[in-house]
C-alpha cells in the first residue's frame, strides 16, 4: 500500500447561475474551470481529473481540449481525464489529444482515465446503440491500451468497434513513451477484478453510502492482479468523492448545499426522483459517510482514516455542481492544497 | 414483519422457508445480497460468467462464505430461491430451462433515463418483470428487492417488530412462491408488503414514489393503495 497521498480535485464543468435560477453561459463555465485549474496548480494541487459531460449544467465535454489548454498554462499540476468515455469516442482521438497535452506539458504530467460513464447521454449524441455498450467498452479500451504500449508510431489493431488499423501511424507518441492509462468504476466488483487482470490502475468514483465499504473491492483488485502476474507501480488505487472544503465545517456544509440542491432536482427531473431533502444531505456530511465537506482537520482526518481501508494514493473531490459560486471553489482548492495536503502528509507520517 | 405473514410462515415453516439462495450476477446487487442473505444463515451461491478461478476469487473476498458456481453449471438455478441480478437488458442470457419451476425473485429494473431505452421494455406496455416472466415461460417469477439501493440494503436492515423498520414490496402472480419470498424478505431484516399479481409491481418500478423513498410497513401498503385503489392482495 501506497504511503503518500496525493491531493485533487475534479469538475465535469459547472454552469453558474443567475439570480433567478437561470443558466449563465457554458462557455463562461469552461473558462472557469480552466482558471480553477491553473489556480490549483499555482496553490500546489496534486492533480486536477475533468469529467467528460454532455449537459447544459455540467459542460465539460472536451476533456482532451481544456487539458491541453492547462498543460500549457501550467508546471506542476498532473492533469487527467475523469473520466473519458471511450465507448462512444474514438481511442485513436483520445489518445492523440492526450498525447499532444502530454507534449504541450513537457512530459509526464498527462493521464488518461477510461470510463464507461454513469449516464448514457453520449450514445444519443454520437449515434451509438446501448446495447452495444459491453462491447464498445471492452474493444476500444483494447485499441487504447494497444495505442499506448505500442514501440513506435506504427500501430497495428482490428476489431468490429471501429475500423481496423493496419500498420498505421498514430502521432504524437508521448514524451515518456506511454501515458498512465486509468480504469474508472463505481465499484462493481467485477470491474475491479477486470482492472487487476488488466494490471491496470483503478479510479473509484464513491458518491453514495459508507467509502470503507469500497475495501473489499480494493483488496479483490490487488488480488487480481497478483494473481495475474502484475506488480509494480501500475498497481494502485485512487478515490474520487464528492467534497469541498472551507474555513469552518459550517460554512462548507451551507456552500455545497445549494448546488446539491439544484443537482439533485435536475437529476430528480430526469430520474422521477422526489424533492431533495436536507435531511438525506445532512446524513452525508459525517464521517464515516460519502461526502468529504469540512474543514480542513475534518477533511484531511477523513481521508487519513478511508487510506487504512483502501491504500489509495490519490484523492480528490468535486464539490462544484449545480452553480456553485467560482469563489467557493476556488477557495476550497486553495485549502486542499496549502491546508489539507500537509495535514494528510503529517497525519499519514504518524501512523 | 406483517402479523399476517408473520402467522403464514409459521404455520407452512418447512415448505415456505429457502435454505439455498442462488444469485445470477456478482454486480452491486447482487454481491450485497449475497453479503446480506450470508447474514441471515442463508446458503448462498453466486454465478456468473467469467471463468470459475476468477469468480471464485471473487467470491472468497467480496462475499466471504458464498459459493462461487459456473453459470453454466446450472447450480444456482438449483437452489431454493434464486434471485436475477444481472443488468436488464442481458436477460435474454437467461436459461428458461434451468428456471422452469424455480422461485425467482426479478431485482432488475427498467430505468431508460439511467440505463437507456431498450425496445424490449420500451414498446411493451406491461412492467420489466411480466415480460422477463414471459421469456422464462414456467419460472415462479415474483418482482422484489428491486426499490432498494444496494449500499441500503445492508445499512437499513433491522430486527422484525421495530416500528421504523424499512418494507420491501412484492408481486407476484404464484401465492406459494410471494410466501416464500415474504420470508426470505424478512430475515434479511425487513418487512414484505404484498402488492399483488406480478402486474401490480408497477406500482414500484422506477420514478414511482415507492422506488425513490424509504418507508415503512404501513406507508408502503398505503402507496401501494394509492396507485392501485383495486388491487386486491393475490
Amino acid at each position: 500500500m501506497e504511503n503518500t497521498l496525493q491531493i485533487g480535485a475534479y469538475s465535469f464543468g459547472d454552469t453558474q447561475l443567475n439570480p433567478d435560477g437561470s443558466a449563465r453561459s457554458t462557455a463562461e463555465a469552461i473558462k472557469n474551470l480552466f482558471d480553477a485549474i491553473v489556480h490549483a496548480d499555482k496553490a500546489g494541487l496534486d492533480y486536477f481529473g475533468i469529467g467528460e459531460h454532455h449537459t447544459i449544467s455540467m459542460p465539460a465535454s472536451s476533456p482532451g481540449a481544456i487539458i491541453a489548454a492547462a498543460a500549457a498554462a501550467t508546471t506542476q499540476i498532473k492533469l487527467g481525464s475523469a473520466a473519458s468515455i471511450i465507448g462512444t469516442d474514438d481511442p485513436v482521438r483520445v489518445f492523440q489529444q492526450f498525447a499532444t497535452a502530454d507534449a504541450i506539458s513537457g512530459g509526464g504530467r498527462i493521464e488518461i482515465t477510461a470510463g464507461r460513464g454513469s449516464s448514457v447521454e453520449t450514445f444519443p449524441l454520437f449515434g451509438y446503440e446501448l446495447g452495444d455498450y459491453d462491447e464498445l467498452y471492452a474493444q476500444k479500451l483494447d485499441l487504447l491500451l494497444t495505442l499506448n504500449a505500442s514501440a513506435t508510431e506504427n500501430v497495428t489493431w482490428s476489431g468490429t468497434a471501429r475500423p481496423s488499423i493496419p500498420q498505421l501511424d498514430v502521432v504524437p507518441r508521448p514524451v515518456q513513451g506511454s501515458l498512465p492509462i486509468w480504469i474508472a468504476t463505481g465499484g462493481s466488483a467485477p470491474s475491479s477484478a477486470r482492472a487487476g487482470r488488466l494490471g491496470l490502475p483503478l479510479a473509484y468514483a464513491i458518491i453514495g453510502g459508507q467509502p470503507h465499504r469500497f475495501a473489499p473491492l480494493a483488496n479483490l483488485y490487488r488480488q487480481s492482479a497478483k494473481q495475474a502476474g502484475h506488480t509494480g507501480d501500475n498497481i494502485k488505487v485512487s478515490v474520487a468523492t464528492f467534497g469541498l472544503v472551507a474555513p469552518t465545517k459550517k460554512e462548507a456544509v451551507e456552500r455545497m448545499y445549494p448546488g446539491w440542491v439544484n443537482l439533485n432536482v435536475e437529476m430528480g427531473r430526469l430520474r422521477g426522483w422526489p424533492a431533495p431533502q436536507r435531511g438525506s444531505y445532512l446524513a452525508q456530511v459525517d464521517a464515516p459517510n460519502a461526502y468529504f465537506i469540512g474543514d480542513p482537520d475534518d477533511v484531511a482526518e477523513r481521508i487519513v482514516d478511508l487510506h487504512r481501508h483502501l491504500g489509495h494514493m490519490r484523492h480528490f473531490l468535486q464539490g462544484d455542481h449545480g452553480g456553485l459560486p467560482q469563489e467557493h471553489l476556488l477557495e476550497s482548492i486553495t485549502l486542499l492544497a496549502t491546508e489539507v495536503k500537509p495535514r494528510v502528509k503529517r497525519l499519514l507520517a504518524a501512523k | 414483519m406483517s402479523s399476517q405473514s408473520a402467522m403464514s410462515s409459521q404455520s407452512a415453516r418447512t415448505s415456505q422457508h429457502a435454505t439455498t439462495i442462488g444469485i445470477l450476477g456478482a454486480g452491486r446487487v447482487g454481491t450485497a445480497l449475497a453479503r446480506q442473505a450470508l447474514k441471515a444463515g442463508y446458503q448462498v451461491r453466486i454465478a456468473t460468467r467469467q471463468p470459475a478461478a476468477e469468480n471464485a476469487l471473487l467470491v472468497d473476498i467480496v462475499t466471504p462464505g458464498a459459493v462461487a458456481v459456473a453459470v453454466q453449471s446450472s447450480q444456482a438455478a438449483a437452489s431454493d430461491l434464486v434471485v436475477l441480478a444481472i443488468p436488464l437488458h442481458k436477460y435474454r442470457t437467461l436459461n428458461p430451462g434451468e428456471l422452469a419451476g424455480r422461485i425467482v425473485i426479478d431485482a432488475m429494473n427498467y430505468w431508460a433515463p439511467v440505463d437507456g431505452v431498450f425496445d424490449d421494455f420500451e414498446s411493451d406496455p406491461r412492467t420489466s418483470s411480466e415480460v422477463v416472466e414471459e421469456f422464462l415461460q414456467g419460472a415462479r417469477v415474483v418482482k422484489s428487492l428491486n426499490h432498494i439501493g444496494y449500499h441500503e440494503l445492508e445499512e437499513d436492515d433491522k430486527p422484525a417488530g421495530m416500528p421504523t423498520r424499512r418494507a420491501l414490496a412484492l408481486a407476484g402472480d404464484d401465492a406459494q412462491a410471494k410466501a416464500v419470498v415474504e420470508s426470505f424478505i424478512d430475515r434479511l431484516g425487513y418487512d414484505a408488503v404484498d402488492a399483488g399479481f406480478l402486474a401490480a409491481g408497477r406500482s414500484f418500478e422506477p420514478a414511482t414514489e415507492i422506488f425513490t423513498g424509504s418507508h415503512t410497513a404501513n406507508q408502503l401498503r398505503a402507496l401501494i393503495q394509492k396507485a392501485r385503489p383495486l388491487a386486491a392482495a393475490a
